[in-house]
């Protein structure tokens, strides 16, 4: 059984409970996806398929890759991701399509994407360093203060928190619930946030680690009359 | 239609045309224990906050003396109905300047609404 699919980020939103709580939610266009590549023990050395994500727009490819879709018997898909099996249901062959229908409410999915660029970033940004005081002469307001100490050891230890590029790179949100699957337009919504802008790519996979999920608690009914 | 529309369809309610200046009625239901009843809170829209099912509009009451302000989500079901009660001739989209006066002075004029 195939356990994740490709999508992209499409925007926030609100969902209303009918007791008029809120929660935000993530639009995200999941797939349809097709199967591009299986990858077998006996050959690859794990488990895995190649997914690509059908889009509206059909893409051109160079030849290696037109080759490589050929051999499934699918037409090329430009964003392209590996997801891993679980036992269970049919073995996947190249050229299956693969929908949202894989996840249901409720469940508990990872959401994986690029995040957002941030640039060269300071440490108070990228590391939360507190900074200093902004007046009364403190002169030292966003710097990242000692690195060190001196003579021993000489040098400046491995991962040190400094200044540096930030964001741009993959991040997983683990746990994220799914609150509503849209099969007919191929949509998944899930709750909070999910790394990336906008018509990112994202991987959504059942979650790893699933935790299990929280019931509401009941208040038991008091008794009335006599103790 | 986008994506974000198609979800939000589904949420989105028929409520009256409102517009800051306006003294609204909202009828909103509270639970209690197993019970449900109406509440009414009347006030004076100071703004509205436009965005398909994230709308909000804040209402605003001076109560024994004390100005109440509430925010309601347009589109929450929480909120049973809203009567427009009058509307008055206002020159800004946000009334925030309501806050800053009292009695006499936060008078407003009233318009006919046009329907």
């Amino acid at each position: 059984m195939v356990t994740g699919l490709i999508g992209r980020k499409v925007g926030m939103t609100q969902l209303f409970a009918a007791d008029g709580t809120v929660s935000p939610a993530t639009v995200l266009k999941a797939g349809p996806c097709v199967v591009a590549q299986v990858k077998t023990v006996d050959r690859d050395g794990y488990e895995a398929v190649q997914l690509g994500l059908v889009e509206a727009k059909p893409t051109k490819e160079n030849k290696p890759a037109q080759g490589h879709f050929k051999k499934a018997g699918v037409p090329p898909t430009r964003v392209r991701r590996e997801v891993t099996l679980k036992a269970g249901g049919d073995p996947p062959k190249a050229g299956d399509q693969v929908n949202v229908t894989i996840f249901a409410d409720g469940e508990r999915v990872d959401v994986i994407g690029t995040s957002r660029g941030k640039g060269f970033q300071g440490v108070v940004k990228r590391h939360h360093f507190r900074g200093g005081r902004a007046t009364h002469g403190s002169m030292f307001h966003r710097a990242p203060g000692s690195i060190g100490a001196s003579s021993y050891p000489s040098r400046v230890v491995r991962g040190m928190r400094m200044a540096g590029h930030m964001g741009n790179a993959q991040v997983t949100t683990r746990n994220v619930k799914v609150l509503r699957v849209d099969a007919d337009n191929n949509l998944l919504l899930v709750e909070g946030s999910v790394p990336g802008g906008p018509n990112s790519v994202v991987v959504i996979r059942k979650a790893v680690a699933a935790k299990p999920i929280k019931v509401a608690q009941v208040e038991p009914v008091k008794k009335k009359g006599k103790k | 239609m986008s994506a974000i529309d198609l979800v939000e369809k589904s949420q989105l309610t028929t409520r009256p045309d409102m517009k800051s200046g306006d003294t609204v009625r909202v009828h909103v239901k509270v639970r209690e224990g197993d019970k449900e009843r109406i509440q009414i809170f009347e006030g004076i829209v100071i703004g509205l906050h436009r965005g398909g099912a994230r709308a909000s509009f804040t209402v605003r009451k001076v109560s024994f003396g004390q100005g109440v302000e509430r925010i309601f989500p347009l589109h929450s079901p929480t909120i049973a109905k809203v009567d427009v009660v009058r509307s008055a001739r206002v020159r800004r989209a946000k009334l925030y300047y309501l806050r800053g006066l009292r009695g006499k002075a936060a008078r407003m004029k009233e318009t006919k609404r046009t329907q």
